[in-house]
């Protein structure tokens, strides 16, 4: 029952947020729902290496359970929420007490009800959950189309012009993109029917155990829409069009779960995708197509990268390239799977570090312009420090868990015969390096301007705690990977045709 | 050639008039008028013959032949449609893509008569013709391909024959489409509202009226001869779609295909009295939508319905 | 109902396809809001008739699942299209990006490349008609082209629900033993959309004046 409980329990909260008047408790039931799913994905690690190694049961039938990829990324959604949830209390303070005026064009704007914000952020997290833990293909299109509407009206919490522009953005075409996964699904559900009785339910253990009687054609063409419809919302090239707009106008917390916990649950439907596709055997096509995006959205990440003006945007398409590097991953097969849901994690903490960081960096600054910021380390240390530390983890520099991750892929690339993609992927990876590094390193160093010095408010607790606890965990995922997780890990990619 | 090939185009150059002056009637009651007598389009084309013509002396043997070659085409066309429970004079495959081509051939003598005159208000009308009859020409040739996949005949007097009241039953929903297209065409070709108003007194606002200005005496007299027919003609192509030739007694047949005829006269007046002429810009919108009907109609019969 | 006999057996399923493709075509050349938003709401009564066309289905889930439909699709959206259109107090214009006789042209290549596809596929299993999966397919696709050739945000709802009802087709007819509650969950997060969506256009309202999308143009690299 650890799966419904996971769902139900930030759901019942989310509603309860939305009707609760006071800040305090309300803020509080934020942080005590997330502790708790954070316990309950506990619960399900030490229910899960129980049965290890190589015993799990499989989920059988069962619509709503919790299988190793779904628990991979549920932790992923958990980890990341509780550390937003407890950067979010100093937020909302802060954000109560502050002058609201637009950063950019100095207008006056309203933030939305708390209370609605809050709610928002619980059901977007149930969501997720649902994602993660749903075994079968119609309930997995609920679960992610629910996340859409539940974080949009997160991206618009300040109310001004730009982030309902982007609001806006994001729920249209994040709704076209997942009606298309629909289709996709309709597809799937054709190519598991033969004549009158349908072969298989739509539970992805049953399909993978009738797979080889699958209708080929038809589950390409699903392959096909799943991909470009939950690629979408995950943030592939070139449907990544919300992502940059979505990621630079939410508040930094949104952004955080946003780029950490949401494009990985969109993912999780492209992997179940590729899943049956690999017990079919036609896990060459599928492959194909996934590499396919992946370069493309490594590479037009690496254009937006170099010489952006916006430190969130960068971060934004920095997502987007990360996504390519998963995509990449698992298209390469190999050990490229067992890298590409290492670096799931990997990004997933640095990532979100990084937006907690911009948070704290625009909060002291008030401008996202990045040649208006200097001096970062005198101004904020704490913040500085780990804005730094991120900057070295998102670019893979070792002994961060994401060069481990990259370089894994690197050397499936290097196995499966592709050498010039790797010689491609070393090129985007140094390219965005260098983009990167010309945009933070500047930011960090010299002096800051007299205006904002005197201004500033120091580093809180609040505001550092979290980031620094991501960062911490990149670290460690570099220098020592825990066996259960490593176990897991190998079970996840065995599902997606690699070792 | 058969021997009651004739009939229908008997009937086409007598009545024609007959029907132009039933829709001005029926817009005159409408309208609270008593209006025209029915047979004033007779009156009017005696009168017009009797007459002679001016030429201006800018114009060339082109303006000369236009009434006359819009008149034989019109003439042509009338052998190939057949009526009521008559074959057409002449019927082979593929004549009806010879009928579509008879009426652009008809259009192009007027249009380029129109030219001819040099006159800016001519050659504004003949653009704007063109431009219609290029979007309405296709509504009519996918129409009759479509019901020429339906029967899987390719002569309009088979496909007639053909189109009885099982193959209503049968093709209902592509005839209809095809019904409905063919009746926007057949506004458009002839000018009336909603595309064109043939009562127009303004030379801005006109289409078909405005080209032919510059015509008098036999000359005009053909051209509005040459009008009656092809509103006929045409007519009776969509009447001959919408009622089937169900009855094997060839009397009754004839009584109902001359009846339908009259209904759509009566319909068309309505029609005029009823709505105004859509905008210049809406127009070309109303064709594309015939085109689309009919492609509908088509695609529907490729689809295997 | 002799006549329909006389027709085949799918004759009221290629009526209502049909009637849903003549819908697509208006949709493409109409001018105004309102006439768009009664045309869905037409568009969505007939997809409600679907299900119940269809044979070999348990009939009390049919039917409730039609119910469903027709009551979402047929009133409540159109009702929240209608509101949203009243207290925006919009002009009732489509604005397109692509003129309408354009978009109608467009409909039409639309409709032949839906046709086109599916002869090129083969279903496992035949279809109720073989107008579904064309006209499914030729629905999603003018969909498509609704959200990206308008730039009123109420249109691009519209076309939204039209891709919808595209896929719905497909997944109506297509599809054997969708659960329930799948199907409902499908309903309700469309439902929601539609409900955010329509929020969200009456800020884009307040805070513009105007719901043209082609004017949300801060946001670019």
């Amino acid at each position: 029952m650890l799966g419904p409980a996971l769902i139900l329990i930030p759901f019942v909260s989310g509603l309860l947020a939305f009707w609760l008047r006071a800040d305090g408790p309300r803020r509080t039931l934020l942080v005590a729902t997330a502790i708790a799913h954070a316990g309950l994905t506990l619960a399900a690690w030490v229910r899960y290496s129980e049965h290890l190694p190589g015993t799990v049961p499989t989920p059988g039938r069962a619509w709503v359970a919790i299988d190793s990829t779904g628990l991979l990324f549920l932790t992923t959604v958990s980890m990341l929420f509780l550390c937003c949830a407890i950067y979010s209390v100093g937020y909302l303070k802060r954000e109560k007490h502050r002058e609201h005026v637009d950063y950019e064009e100095h207008l006056f704007f309203s933030n939305e009800p708390e209370a609605v914000f809050t709610g928002c952020l619980l059901l977007f997290l149930a969501s997720m959950t649902l994602v993660c833990a749903s075994q079968h293909f119609g309930l997995l299109w609920v679960g992610i189309e629910a996340t859409t509407l539940a974080s949009a009206p997160l991206i618009y919490f300040h109310r001004q012009h730009r982030s309902l522009e982007a609001t806006w953005k994001y729920l249209l075409i994040c709704s076209v993109g997942i009606a298309l996964a629909l289709l996709g699904n309709f597809l799937l559900a054709v190519a598991a029917s033969n004549g009158t009785k349908p072969i298989a339910g739509m539970v992805v253990s049953e399909l993978v155990q009738n797979a080889a009687r699958l209708h080929a054609p038809w589950l390409k063409a699903a392959f096909i829409f799943l991909l470009v419809g939950y690629g979408t919302k995950m943030g592939l090239a070139p449907m990544h069009t919300w992502l940059p707009d979505a990621h630079s106008e939410s508040p930094s917390v949104v952004s955080a779960l946003l780029s950490g916990a949401l494009l990985n649950c969109a993912f999780v439907g492209i992997l179940r995708a590729h899943q049956v596709c690999v017990a079919a055997g036609v896990a060459d096509f599928s492959q194909e197509l996934l590499r396919g995006f992946g370069l493309v959205s490594m590479a037009i990440a690496a254009v937006f990268i170099l010489g952006q003006v916006d430190f969130k945007r960068m971060l934004a398409y920095s997502s987007v390239e990360h996504m390519g590097i998963l995509a990449l991953g698992v298209g390469l097969g190999g050990a490229g799977a067992f890298g590409a849901g290492l670096h799931a994690i990997n990004h997933s903490l640095s990532k979100a570090c990084l937006f907690l960081v911009a948070g704290n960096i625009l909060a002291a600054y008030e401008t996202k312009a990045v040649k208006d910021i200097s001096g970062l380390r005198r101004l904020l240390p704490l913040s500085g420090i780990l804005w730094l530390m991120g900057f070295l983890a998102i670019t893979g520099s070792p002994p961060f868990g994401t060069f481990l991750s990259e370089f894994t892929i690197l050397k499936a690339a290097l196995d499966g015969q592709h050498p010039l993609v790797a010689v491609y992927y070393l090129a985007v990876l140094a390219i965005v390096f260098i983009g990167m590094a010309n945009i933070v390193l500047p930011m960090t160093q010299g002096k800051p301007r007299e205006s904002v010095a005197r201004l500033c408010p120091r580093d809180s607790l609040w505001a550092t705690l979290p980031p620094a606890a991501l960062c911490l965990g990149v670290l460690v995922a570099g220098m020592y990977l825990p066996p259960t997780l490593s176990e897991m890990l190998h079970e996840v990619a065995a599902t997606m045709g690699g070792k | 050639m058969h021997g009651e090939g004739s009939i229908p185009l008997v009937l086409t150059l007598v009545l024609a008039p007959f029907f132009l002056g039933v829709i001005n009637r029926t817009k005159a009651i409408v309208g609270g008028r008593t209006g025209q007598p029915l047979l004033q389009v007779y009156f009017d084309l005696f009168k017009l013959l009797g007459k002679g013509a001016v030429y201006s002396r800018t114009t060339t043997w082109v303006f000369r032949a236009g009434p006359i070659v819009g008149l034989a085409a019109v003439l042509l066309v009338a052998t190939l449609v057949p009526f009521g429970p008559f074959r057409a004079l002449v019927s082979f495959d593929g004549d009806l893509i010879l009928l579509a081509y008879l009426l652009g051939l008809g259009r192009m003598s007027t249009v380029l008569a129109a030219l001819d005159t040099g006159s800016p208000f001519e050659g504004m009308g003949a653009s704007r013709e063109v431009m219609f009859s290029a979007l309405a020409e296709p509504a009519l040739l996918l129409g009759l391909a479509a019901l020429a996949r339906a029967t899987h005949v390719l002569s309009l007097t088979e496909m007639h024959r053909l189109l009885d009241a099982s193959g209503w039953a049968n093709e209902g929903l592509a005839i209809s489409l095809v019904a409905v297209a063919l009746v926007v065409v057949f506004l458009a070709e002839n000018s009336r509202i909603p595309v064109d108003d043939p009562n127009t007194h303004l030379e801005l606002t006109m289409v078909h009226e405005v080209m032919v200005l510059d015509h008098g005496g036999p000359d005009f007299a053909y051209i509005l001869y040459g009008a009656a027919l092809k509103l006929w003609i045409l007519g009776s192509l969509v009447t001959g779609l919408v009622v089937p030739a169900g009855t094997t007694v060839a009397v009754v047949e004839l009584g109902v295909a001359l009846a339908s005829m009259l209904g759509l006269a009566i319909l068309v007046g309505l029609i005029e009295s009823s709505m105004a002429r859509l905008r210049m810009i809406r127009v070309p919108q109303l064709l594309v939508g015939a085109v689309a009907l009919s492609s509908l109609a088509l695609v529907l019969e490729f689809g295997g319905l | 109902m002799l006549f329909a006999e006389a027709a085949g057996p799918h004759y009221f399923v290629n009526l209502t396809l049909v009637l849903i493709m003549l819908i697509n075509l208006a949709l493409l050349g109409s001018s105004r809001l309102s006439v768009c938003v009664r045309l869905s709401a037409a568009q969505g009564i007939l997809l409600s008739v679907l299900p119940l066309e269809m044979p070999e289905h348990d009939f009390w889930s049919v039917f409730v699942v039609a119910a469903i439909i027709l009551l979402l699709k047929g009133f409540v959206f159109p009702a929240l299209l209608v509101r949203t259109l009243r207290t925006a107090q919009v002009r009732d214009e489509v604005v397109p990006i692509v003129s309408y006789a354009a978009s109608l042209v467009v409909g039409v290549a639309v409709l032949c490349l839906g046709f086109w596809i599916s002869s090129r596929l083969t279903l496992p299993h035949p279809a109720t008609s073989p107008l579904v999966l064309p006209l499914a397919l030729s629905t999603t696709l003018v969909g498509l082209f609704l959200i990206v050739s308008r730039k009123t945000a109420l249109m691009q709802v519209i076309g939204y629900l039209v891709l919808e009802n595209g896929i719905y087709i497909f997944g109506l007819s297509l599809v054997q033993d969708e659960p329930f509650l799948v199907e409902m969950g499908i309903l309700l997060d469309i439902f929601v959309a539609v409900f955010v969506m329509g929020i969200a256009i009456f800020h884009i309202n307040r805070e513009f004046d105007h719901i043209d999308v082609g004017q949300l143009t801060s946001l670019k690299d």
